[in-house]
């Protein structure tokens, strides 16, 4: 099997490419941007023990440096629970919004930019920017909870049931978001329309300090998961016969993805595509071994999103694209056009 | 609301230090407050607003607009900041405003944290559907560009107009109000239209109008029955540029509005939308072109 050897060392070797590629993307956020603060003076005047302008420190500090250590880890988190999913229903077409995840999340921002105004003053004082954010979380989890238990029966989680459920509740959670749209006034609509489309505008490192160890433990775990989701992709039966503890398997798949997606989703917003292409670009490119897929995932996901919010925050500037756009505009027919020209090599 | 968020770094003292520095520049050195000024320093947020900066002539003191100021027409070639509720912190600090001039809910809450942060001062102005809302409006907009004798004057004159205008309307008996229908839009031949609370509500008042539904607040989808029951003798109509201007044909042809008086006699107002529901300097006179529209000279 040389060429399959030579097929996981180029998979390897991409981890040291992509990591540069991922650095790069970070230096870049950090650099561009509306206002004229520059990195690389900001840098010189640190090194020469000059103080910085004030309102460079704070475009760098508190708006640049946030956002682009959000798009690390909303991207990676989006692309490997992308990954990780993928395998678990052995279906090229999921992503995170399968289990629930997102139409629970959104569910839950929906409820607390509507109902926001109804809560006690001081209690809104006290949640402030917190409150979407933890009511989307609140929200993923409890669908991937519900939907779990669903799928469950007797210890065993069946996956097509699960995929089905997911449908179902995802239909449920967005009729139950349209009754509190209906309610919502033209704000509550706008700023709705906003969240749904995405933004790493929002990152503040209060938000980090809690989304960023989350996301950072879940992916830790999910990395764990390739030679379970290698053994998968053979089958289920297969796969118990190869020794793998199948349901343990099943339970830390589903509790990373819904912890690192639910994260992500909380902070910045609904950001789409990313879950679903960046796996299979990857695919395409390196094969299909778990292994180093979902660490490649990690790199790519977090650099092609550092990249979206470059465009997005640059390209009408000052004011500023939701970031949602951004991906599907651009990532969308890249996409159809890597699938075109490798028909018949995505058999997934 | 406010936190301070800068302490997480191990450089924090020296940048602390700047920050505070900033601050206290930003609380004492807001030359807006304390006098007229010339050099262009202000940013204004909401169409109201920006109409105001104008009224006052202060217009020579604005850098940049949002999406909502579309008038008057000079002020579209200011570089706009976005939609007022999705402002980016760097696109606001790229066109270094010392000021910025607001209507209610600009956000999000994030990016007024840096703002303020970075020592930036933000008046905010309420967002009221009455005469004296405008009064406080225009007075507030005038205290924070140092033009409070000339935005007293102005705001006296508007609440004059506004408070006779609401004389005459209330003079009405309630027989002779005409019932008015705000429709937002027909998407899809199903009508979104005003309720109670909203802006076209209040100006329908003040020309002495009576709005014809009142069953829910807001701009809502009604069926075609409710529509029809509520029987308008007018449909008020925002008028705006290109394919998304309703025309007084296609209205008056809908199911819903056809059994309706203003549907057998085609009437229907068309007006500006900004310039209808704004609440700002031309609110006096968009009272009386709508009453005139309403009930003749």
């Amino acid at each position: 099997m040389p060429a399959h050897a030579d097929r996981r060392a180029i998979a390897r070797r991409a981890h040291l490419w992509l990591a540069l590629f991922l650095a790069i993307s970070c230096i870049a956020s950090l650099a561009a941007g509306a206002s004229g603060a520059s990195i690389w003076s900001a840098l010189r005047n640190i090194a020469t023990g000059t103080p910085v302008a004030a309102t460079d420190a704070i475009v760098l500090w508190e708006i640049r440096l946030p956002r682009t250590v959000m798009g690390l880890i909303v991207g990676a988190a989006l692309a490997v629970s992308g990954a990780v999913l993928q395998g678990l229903f052995r279906n090229p077409l999921a992503d995170p919004g399968i289990v629930g995840v997102s139409a629970g999340a959104s569910l839950g921002a929906i409820a607390a930019i509507i109902f926001a105004s109804a809560l006690p003053v001081a209690i809104q004082a006290q949640v402030g920017t917190f409150l979407v954010p933890l009511a989307a979380f609140l929200g993923s989890w409890v669908s991937v909870v519900l939907l779990y238990s669903v799928a469950t029966h007797r210890g065993r989680t069946s996956v097509a049931t699960m995929l089905l459920a997911g449908i179902a509740l995802t239909a449920l959670t967005m009729a139950l978001s349209g009754i509190m749209i209906y309610a919502a006034d033209d704000q509550q609509l706008r700023s709705l329309t906003f969240w749904q489309m995405g933004s790493l505008g929002g990152a503040t490192w209060p938000k980090l300090a809690i989304a960023g160890p989350l996301i950072a433990v879940a992916l830790a775990l999910a990395f764990t998961l390739g030679r379970a989701l290698n053994a998968l992709a053979l089958g289920e039966a297969t796969a118990m016969h190869l020794g793998i503890p199948l349901q343990r398997a099943k339970n830390l798949a589903v509790v990373t993805v819904a912890a690192a997606t639910g994260a992500a989703v909380a902070v910045s917003g609904g950001i789409g595509f990313i879950g679903i292409v960046i796996p299979h670009l990857l695919r395409l490119a390196t094969g299909p071994d778990h292994g180093p897929l979902l660490i490649n995932s990690a790199l790519l996901g977090g650099a092609l999103l550092i990249w979206a919010d470059v465009v997005a925050r640059l390209i009408i500037a000052p004011a500023e694209l939701p970031i949602g756009i951004v991906t599907a505009v651009m990532g969308a027919p890249v996409f159809l056009w890597i699938l075109l020209r490798s028909r018949g090599v995505l058999d997934l | 609301m406010h936190r301070q968020t800068i302490t997480r770094t191990p450089r924090a003292t020296p940048l602390r230090a700047l920050l505070a520095a900033t601050l206290s520049l930003g609380l004492f050195g807001t030359a807006a407050q304390s006098g007229e000024s010339t050099s262009a320093d202000v940013l204004s947020i909401g169409g109201s607003v920006t109409e105001i900066v104008y009224a006052l002539d202060q217009e020579h003191r604005l850098v940049a607009r949002d999406t909502t100021s579309t008038y008057p027409p000079e002020a579209t070639t200011l570089p706009d900041v976005g939609y007022m509720r999705a402002l980016s912190a760097e696109g606001v600090l790229s066109v270094a405003p010392n000021l910025v001039l607001s209507e209610e809910g600009a956000g999000p809450p994030e990016t007024i944290d840096v703002l303020n942060a970075a020592g930036i001062a933000i008046v905010t102005v309420p967002d009221r559907y009455d005469a004296e809302g405008i009064g406080l409006k225009i007075r507030k907009v005038g205290a924070a560009l140092g033009v409070a004798d000339k935005a007293d004057r102005l705001a006296s004159r508007i609440e004059t107009d506004l408070n006779e205008a609401a004389r005459k309307s209330d003079a009405r008996a309630d027989a002779d109000r005409k019932r008015v229908l705000f429709v937002l839009s027909t998407e899809g031949g199903s009508i979104l239209a005003s309720g109670t609370g909203t802006a076209a509500h209040a100006i329908i008042g003040l020309a002495g109008g009576k709005n014809a539904v009142t069953g829910f607040e807001g701009y809502k989808r009604m069926t075609d029955e409710a529509v029809t029951t509520a029987a308008p003798d007018v449909i008020l109509v925002m008028d705006r540029e290109g394919n998304h201007a309703i025309t007084a044909e296609s209205l008056s042809t809908l199911p819903a509005i056809r059994p309706t008086p203003a549907g057998r006699n085609g009437a229907v107002i068309r007006m500006n939308g900004l310039y209808l529901l704004g609440f700002g300097p031309r609110t006096a006179k968009a009272v009386a072109d709508l009453s005139t529209a309403l009930y003749g000279s």
